[in-house]
């Protein structure tokens, strides 16, 4: 832990810029086998079960997943914000290089704001209330940068706002978050985020909350600072539109698992899993046949407490029987989709890629009427 | 289907006084004078972002508040000021589904008395006997009859959603309000709550009012489209209308903002700047010119009427609409993609709540 020093100037230190390239030891962060467990009275809760993945600082990588996917106990073990008590977290976590998982409240803290920041869904409650929001910027500016005074915080905080599209900045400094519309709040908080020039960016459903036209705004804005600042993001959704926006590549969770895992274009256009399918499927559209009855996956996503054996899909999965009794027995691996337009493309299903295909193939030319 | 709306609305208003201690220092328009008709059967998608008024119309089509000003006809029966006694038979006509299935059942009544409500309120007792009614309602929105004696916290969200729908359709109603009914659902089970509803929609020939702010879901279960911007429709039409031909900039701003699952990577978009401005002091003439990058003087002062256009059952509130046909990616390459930073000083706050 020799890179806790703040830099002397106050400044954000130069960070050498890794050129985008696809190898998993270029990556800024570098998660492998990482297993969330938590301890409640009704059991165990395997919440996040070996997932693997690697994000590049100007890339951007969307996790993908329902409730209870394990898309956000992820992000907050990489932020190191699970309780130790209740959790027991194994695997490998690097941060530029830094190893988190077993590291030091202490020490975590010092990286959290500094390498690697978080945008929460709810700005509203993320922010406090009782203080001005460019006091709270400001703060997240000194606590790691101690040698700054406060005149140098409030510039930095002030820049920010006005780099992230807020009108009379210098205004809004002092004006409390209850003042701020739900957009420019979402904006306060991504220029507290990035007030340290953190490389690592984590965006939980950062415009769930928002309409459509100032979520267009946000996302927006994301990509232009991502730009700017290099950083890698992870961008934690729900939304597969949104991912398709905005994200390089695409990681899908279901139940704790990675099941699908490859660049924006392979997974959204030339999705392998059932699962990811199914979503494509079920998600209206405003192109293509309105009066087409969307295809839903049936059942409900599993309680971790109580994943079903095996995949843990098969229960909802429609092509489960083909498999075999495998399915029930089984976890499927991740392993390559295919070759050529699919290489780099992993998927975790007990099926073969051309099985996969033909009963796809089989669906669309009978869709509509494959519930 | 009779041309002889089930639901007219006239001027429709709700104005809610904001107060500081004792005094009322101003008023929200949350809703300022709607005018739309829903005939039987028909569904009618109501659309707009948050502050738009669309919850708050469909709580004065069922009556659970108060019009301010206005006119509700629901059967050839004028019900805007209805009283409560007045209001009991219709309410059997004129059902409501909520957003949030967590909060709009007790949790201490079983699934069974939860939908055997409407019947015991209304003195209704069925050929079968309730139960049977109940089990058969369960049955009809797919759910395990045999359910009957469980609680709503042993139930999912979708499942949830079903027993709300399930006490909507015990009375038999002909009009359905519904609010947000898929929004707090996970993605792979909104498709089957928005099937379902589709399916009730056509075997029992219901009229409904569908809110919502996802305009895809609206798009797959709405025949017709209001879009609702700052209390008022700014626009109405057919949905091949309004998602194939929009006239009004906010109809066009509003889906070319949506990220949609089958365009990877960032579009020519149009982008509206700024936030909705407060309803408590909505700009001048159109409300939506601080936004708009046609807006010119008249919008400032003159607010535009909804009127239809080319005699066509689209109608749109704008002083310079779009022509009928112009495509959306027409339109967007010739814009460009920022209409110049126009809004964000006219920008205005959210009320603070």
């Amino acid at each position: 832990m020799d890179s806790s020093e703040p830099s002397p100037s106050g400044e954000p230190d130069d960070r050498p810029v890794v050129p985008a390239q696809r190898s998993d030891q270029d990556a800024y962060l570098r998660v492998r086998d990482l297993r969330v467990r938590f301890d409640t009275e009704d059991g165990v809760v395997r919440a996040v079960d070996g997932v693997s993945f690697a994000v590049e600082r100007g890339r951007t990588l969307g996790i993908v997943g329902e409730s209870g996917s394990g898309k956000s106990v992820t992000s907050l073990a990489i932020l190191g914000l699970h309780d130790p008590k209740r959790t027991t977290i194994t695997g490998e976590i690097s941060v530029g290089g830094r190893q988190v998982v077993g590291l030091a409240d202490e020490e975590v803290r010092r990286l959290r704001g500094r390498d690697m920041a978080m945008i929460f869904q709810d700005p509203l409650s993320a922010l406090h209330p009782y203080y001005t929001v460019g006091r709270q910027i400001a703060e997240a500016y000194r606590v790691h940068h101690p040698k700054a005074n406060r005149r140098e915080a409030r510039q930095r905080a002030v820049d920010m706002l006005d780099r992230v599209g807020i009108p009379q900045p210098a205004r809004r400094f002092d004006q409390y978050p209850h003042e701020f519309s739900g957009g420019m709040r979402q904006r306060a908080m991504i220029a507290m985020s990035l007030v340290n020039d953190p490389a690592l960016l984590i965006a939980d459903e950062p415009t769930t909350a928002l309409d459509v036209t100032v979520q267009a705004q946000i996302l927006d804005l994301l990509a232009d600072l991502q730009a700017e600042f290099h950083s890698a993001i992870i961008l934690i959704t729900h939304d597969l539109g949104v991912v398709g926006q905005v994200a390089d590549d695409v990681l899908v969770m279901y139940g704790g698992r990675a099941v699908e895992r490859g660049s924006v274009e392979q997974v959204l256009r030339a999705p392998q899993h059932p699962y990811t399918w199914g979503l494509l499927s079920s998600v209206p559209s405003l192109h293509g046949d309105a009066d087409a009855d969307l295809v839903p996956i049936p059942g409900n996503p599993p309680s971790l407490i109580n994943l079903p054996p095996g995949c843990a899909f098969h229960p909802r999965c429609r092509y489960a029987d083909r498999a075999g009794s495998r399915s029930r027995t089984e976890v499927p691996e991740l392993r390559p989709a295919g070759e050529g337009d699919s290489a780099g493309h992993l998927v975790a299903c007990h099926l073969s890629a051309e099985e996969r295909a033909t009963f796809y193939a089989e669906d669309i030319a009978s869709v509509g009427v494959a519930r | 289907m009779t041309d002889e709306p089930l639901l007219r609305v006239r001027g429709l208003s709700k104005h809610f006084p904001v107060r500081q201690g004792l005094r009322a220092t101003g008023l929200v328009r949350a809703v300022d004078g709607l005018d739309f008709d829903v005939r039987p059967g028909e569904t009618l998608g109501l659309v707009g972002e948050s502050g738009c008024g669309k919850t708050t119309t469909g709580r004065m089509l069922v009556r659970l508040l108060e019009p301010t000003s206005g006119s509700i006809e629901f059967d050839g029966r004028d019900i805007t000021h209805a009283g409560r006694r007045e209001l009991r038979p219709l309410r059997q006509e004129l059902q409501i589904i909520f957003q949030d299935p967590y909060a709009s059942l007790n949790p201490r009544h079983t699934v069974g008395r939860i939908v055997a409500m409407p019947l015991q309120v209304n003195g209704i007792k069925p050929p079968g006997g309730i139960k049977a009614r109940v089990q058969e309602l369960l049955e009809l929105v797919g759910l395990n009859p045999e359910h009957y004696n469980r609680y709503p916290h042993e139930f999912s969200g979708g499942q949830r959603q079903r027993i709300g729908i399930a006490r909507a359709l015990a009375l038999r109603p002909k009009l359905i309000v519904a609010d947000e009914p898929v929004s707090a659902l996970d993605v792979s089970i909104q498709a089957q709550v928005v099937n379902l509803l589709r399916d009730l929609q056509r075997e029992l020939g219901l009229a409904f009012v569908f809110i919502a702010h996802d305009l895809a879901v609206v798009r797959h279960f709405c025949q017709r489209v209001a879009v609702m911007y700052l209390g008022r429709i700014v626009e109405i039409g057919d949905r091949a209308d309004i998602y194939e031909r929009p006239q009004h900039p906010y109809t066009r701003a509003l889906l070319s903002a949506i990220p949609d699952v089958t365009q990877l990577g960032p579009a020519g978009r149009i982008r509206l700047t700024g936030d909705v401005p407060t309803p408590l002091d909505p700009p001048s003439g159109c409300r939506f010119r601080t936004r708009c990058w046609k807006a010119q003087d008249v919008c400032a002062t003159e607010e535009p009427a909804l009127v239809p256009r080319d005699g066509g059952n689209q109608a749109t509130a704008c002083h310079f609409p779009e022509p009928a046909g112009a495509g959306l990616v027409a339109e967007a390459a010739a814009i460009g993609v920022e209409p110049e930073g126009r809004g964000v000083e006219a920008n205005v706050e959210e009320v603070p709540s």
